[in-house]
């Protein structure tokens, strides 16, 4: 590190391009745009090692909107072009910027072995239960019966759900935020962020355009200590404006509990994102509203070698055995003749 | 037709040793019946020897199809010679089928008269009924074989007991009876068992017992054929007058994983490639995968997609970035290719095309791609297309393709197909020094950069990740000329669609010209592309020396063509291109000169016979009419 990089701290807003701003006034991508610049200070990151790469979408625009390096590719495939670029060089930070169309309908292929393989990777996945950029189709993780342009009668759709997705593909780490909670936001990203391997963050996302309120179940001051849990690792799950409600165990099912009468703490399920096996996480990733709260935070935070580590290690290993190779050894593979 | 062959008489011993300019020589049987290893083993001996030797290996889609049935064959073809050869032989001289299947799919390439080695013990009932002959007509009984030189010989029973006494099981000897053929084949041309011996030496080090009964069963075929009284004459092959040098046997995927690695290293770039198997490309994967110490990164993709988003996302940080597919998996690659044409990011598809269309004839040849290669992306997506003539020139192409990618910051599509991916040949190892050496430049923290500038071959600047003050973005959206901003101008699109199209006509001021075989004017110009050159080069040769006139032209560049292109073409009468489809070149050629050009096509996922071609030119100038 040269003397002059290690006093240069930039602070968030030096993260920001040059680029207007193009979403829809009142949009959630703004206030997820305003956390990632400020984690990006935060962590220190250095503006050229940094790569925001996006499919296709609204969310997708995000490269533009910061002046690190930027790959605004085509739709579904920035995991893939995020996975070139770590292995041509492990040394960048590459976020992958994606949305519920862009990364579980035409790039669900994509994000899954991404993710499988661990590489380390930041996926942020912003969930609007929607199609904004064409106009408000529904989308993978719009409700069954969503009412939109392609869906007059109702979608006849099952949605699927992105963090039972991701751990299913056995993501080491899987958490979810909400745009408007800023500061819980800014918490997850930087913890996305710091942890080596693939992180995938579904972000609750208004649009405000095609799919208003769509979790306003979640952000309104009136429901959202009752229809939201945030996860604390070590800790039980609690919720509630009160504080006096929790979550058990019953079996295999969770169930909502208040404490007092005989109750306590102890009795509720304590959370734990650094268990090996991730049936807590998925049971935690399969709480919906209206039954029960829907957990907010890091669900699943667990360490395994990176897929970019074990590629280079291999080509370590191999330089080791057979020494660098040489255009000579290249040419000659032990089976050769002279004709004089 | 074979090229005119000299036969002298000598007297060895009791036999009589007739000497000839070259062999093909064919080995068919099941597929796990090992012909594709003999076929191997009788080429690298021959190449040992000094001959020239070119091969045709011909294996079923399916990896294990019922033993004995049609589907299951396998077949290896072989041809050497005391002259440059440029193709695997029209017709096969000598046919070596281990069972009826064999016999009844390979039977009409065997020239008349000529020589057929058939296992009898494996004509049996059972396996006459597989393969649809009528089980109580066993056709080496009928006079149905009365054309050739039939030799009927029980190779699993002397097999067996050759492996007598080595500790091998019944079955596990029995897989040994491919030695058995390859050494009756060693010692019918004189061929020397000391290469293979040494390589079952080597092969089976672990496995001793399995080396002693392939060395006894090679043994076993070669004494076989000289105590037998069988073959009345035995033939031989002069060694090739080839350039001086170092030589091994390449095939052509072989020669593209070496050609990429070498241009990596000579530009110490590190190597990426990313790919999803499909035949008959993996084997390009498996050999890079086996190349880390040089730094390659391989990386085997979740699907073709991702293959080719992984390349262009590797090229963006720097690597030299590539992808190699077969004509399904280009299909699905194509959004991504229009990505890395509009971000003007260098790197090279490799497609190693086969029969179609859809699944078609996956371990069969075909050259149909062309126009996907050309024009097949949305809008106007304008890239580079090069194919290699020869298994060995897939070495100079790989190169070749690096240079254009780097020089004119463009994807490259290189076009082999299934006959130069797994036909072989002899390749002079290169003299390294005088290699072509690549001169990369990326801007560097402080030089004055925009991402879409342009030097005086169009190109724009490579800059990287992880260089200070470069930061930029990039994408699929029109960028504006110069700054790289997104930008729907439309005049400023128009501009970038034209300038992206001249970009890639420039590469033709950058190739060779097109050189002509004959006079460079006259009655018939035969031009081919592709892996079609050996044929047609031999086609055009034996006319010449029939005193026709006629005369050739290979494409190597396909977008660009050489610039005298328009010149070669109009400075003859008529033109003939053979393809292996349905008039792809044909067509371009036309559209693009203007000149009345025919064609001859063939798909029947196998290469072209010299005799087509010639019978063909010889048809265009008897009846000066087109066909
Ligand atoms: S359409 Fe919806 S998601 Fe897209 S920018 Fe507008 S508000 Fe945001």
């Amino acid at each position: 590190m040269t003397a002059e990089s290690a006093t240069i701290t930039l602070n968030a807003k030096d993260y920001g391009s040059d680029q207007d701003v193009r979403w829809c006034p009142g949009c959630g991508d703004y206030s997820i745009l305003a956390q990632v610049k400020k984690v990006l200070a935060s962590i220190g990151a250095k503006r050229e090692n940094t790569v925001f790469v996006s499919g296709i979408g609204c969310s997708s625009r995000f490269p533009y909107y910061i002046n690190t390096y930027g790959f605004h590719s085509i739709h579904g495939r920035a995991p893939g072009i995020a996975t070139g670029i770590k292995l041509a060089n492990p040394e960048l930070q590459v976020w992958v910027v994606t949305g519920d169309g862009d990364g579980l309908s035409i790039g669900g292929n994509h994000l899954l072995h991404t993710i499988r393989r661990n590489i380390d990777l930041n996926i942020l996945l912003f969930n609007n239960r929607i199609y904004g950029l064409t106009k408000g189709q529904y989308s993978p993780t719009s409700p069954q019966g969503k009412k939109t342009k392609s869906t007059p009668m109702g979608s006849v759709d099952f949605p699927l759900h992105p963090l039972s997705v991701a751990l299913g593909a056995e993501a080491t780490f899987v958490a979810r935020a909400l745009d408007v909670n800023t500061k819980h936001l800014a918490y997850v990203l930087e913890r996305a962020a710091r942890h080596k391997g693939t992180s995938f963050v579904e972000i609750y996302q208004n649009c405000n355009i095609f799919n208003d309120l769509a979790f306003e179940y979640a952000t309104g001051k009136d429901t959202k200590d009752d229809t939201t849990l945030y996860l604390e690792h070590a800790r039980p799950l609690v919720f509630g404006k009160q504080r006096d409600k929790g979550i058990r165990l019953n079996g295999m099912d969770p169930e909502i509990v208040t404490l007092g009468d005989g109750i306590t703490e102890d009795d509720l399920l304590f959370h734990d994102e650094r268990q090996a096996e991730p049936s807590l996480a998925y049971l935690l990733s399969r709480m919906h509203y209206p039954a029960y709260p829907e957990p907010m935070g890091v669900f699943r935070c667990v360490e395994r070698p990176t897929y970019e580590d074990q590629v280079m290690d291999q080509i370590r290993t191999a330089t080791s055995r057979q020494g660098e190779g040489t255009i000579e050894n290249l040419f000659d593979n032990g089976e050769t003749w002279l004709i004089n | 037709m074979v090229v005119a062959t000299k036969r002298t008489g000598t007297q060895e011993g009791s036999k009589r040793i007739i000497e000839l300019d070259d062999i093909t020589v064919r080995f068919c049987g099941d597929s796990g019946d090992g012909m594709q290893l003999a076929g191997t083993q009788l080429t690298n001996t021959s190449a040992i020897f000094g001959n020239d030797v070119s091969t045709l290996p011909d294996f079923p889609a399916e990896i294990r199809a019922p033993a004995g049935s049609l589907a299951g064959v396998s077949g290896f073809q072989i041809r050497f010679g005391s002259h440059k050869l440029r193709t695997p032989g029209d017709m096969v001289n000598a046919l070596i089928a281990m069972n009826p299947a064999a016999l009844k799919t390979n039977l009409e390439d065997l020239e008349p008269g000529g020589i057929l080695v058939v296992n009898e013990d494996a004509f049996t009932k059972n396996n006459l009924g597989k393969a649809g002959y009528d089980q109580d007509q066993n056709p080496l009984d009928s006079d149905s074989l009365s054309g050739y030189l039939l030799y009927r010989v029980p190779m699993d029973k002397l097999n067996a007991k050759a492996c007598e006494g080595t500790g091998l099981s019944g079955r596990a000897a029995g897989r040994c009876k491919n030695f058995f053929a390859l050494g009756l084949v060693y010692w019918l041309y004189g061929r020397s068992m000391e290469p293979t011996l040494g390589w079952i030496k080597d092969k089976f080090a672990s496995k001793p017992a399995v080396a002693e009964a392939n060395a006894k069963a090679i043994k076993a075929g070669y004494y076989f054929g000289e105590t037998a009284e069988m073959f009345p004459v035995r033939y031989a092959v002069a060694p090739a007058k080839l350039t001086p040098g170092r030589y091994r046997r390449i095939s052509g995927n072989e020669a593209l994983a070496i050609g990429l690695v070498t241009a990596a290293r000579l530009a110490g770039k590190t190597l990426f490639y990313g790919s999803y198997p499909i035949t008959p490309a993996s084997d390009v994967l498996h050999e890079l995968a086996r190349l880390k110490n040089f730094d390659v990164r391989t990386f085997q993709a979740e699907d073709e997609i991702a293959a080719m988003t992984s390349v262009v996302g590797a090229s963006f940080a720097g690597a030299f970035a590539v992808t190699g597919t077969s004509g399904p998996g280009l299909a699905l690659k194509t959004e991504a290719i229009g990505l890395a044409v509009m971000t003007e990011l260098p790197m090279v598809i490799l497609n190693v095309q086969r029969g179609g269309p859809s699944t078609g004839l996956p371990t069969r040849t075909e050259q149909a791609d062309l126009n996907m290669a050309c024009m097949g992306r949305n809008s106007e997506a304008p890239l580079c297309v090069i194919a290699p003539a020869t298994p060995a020139d897939c070495f100079d192409m790989a190169l070749e393709a690096f240079r254009i990618a780097t020089e004119f910051m463009t994807p490259v599509i290189l076009l082999s197909d299934g006959y130069l991916a797994n036909g072989a040949e002899p390749w002079r190892l290169p003299d390294i020094s005088k290699l072509p050496r690549l001169c990369i430049k990326h801007p560097k923290t402080g030089d004055e950069y925009q991402p879409y500038s342009r030097d005086k071959k169009l190109a724009r600047p490579w800059a990287l990740p992880g260089t200070k003050g470069l930061e930029h973005r990039l994408g699929g959206l029109e960028k504006r000329d110069g700054s790289g901003e997104v930008c729907y101008d439309a005049l400023n699109h128009d501009h970038m669609c034209r300038t992206r199209r001249k970009k890639i006509d420039g590469i033709a001021e950058t190739i060779p010209n097109l050189s002509v075989t004959g006079d460079d004017h006259g009655d018939l110009l035969v031009l081919g592309w592709g892996s079609t050159y050996g044929a047609i080069t031999l086609a055009v040769e034996q006319c010449l020396k029939e005193g026709l006139k006629v005369s050739g032209a290979h494409l190597r560049y396909l977008d660009p063509m050489p610039s005298n292109t328009a010149h070669v073409l109009q400075s003859f009468k008529r033109i003939l291109i053979p393809e292996l489809n349905l008039g792809q070149l044909l067509h371009r050629i036309r559209a693009s000169y203007l000149v009345d050009a025919v064609g001859l096509h063939k798909v029947q996922g196998k290469p072209f016979a010299v005799s087509e071609i010639q019978s063909e030119i010889e048809k265009l100038l008897s009846n000066g009419t087109t066909a």
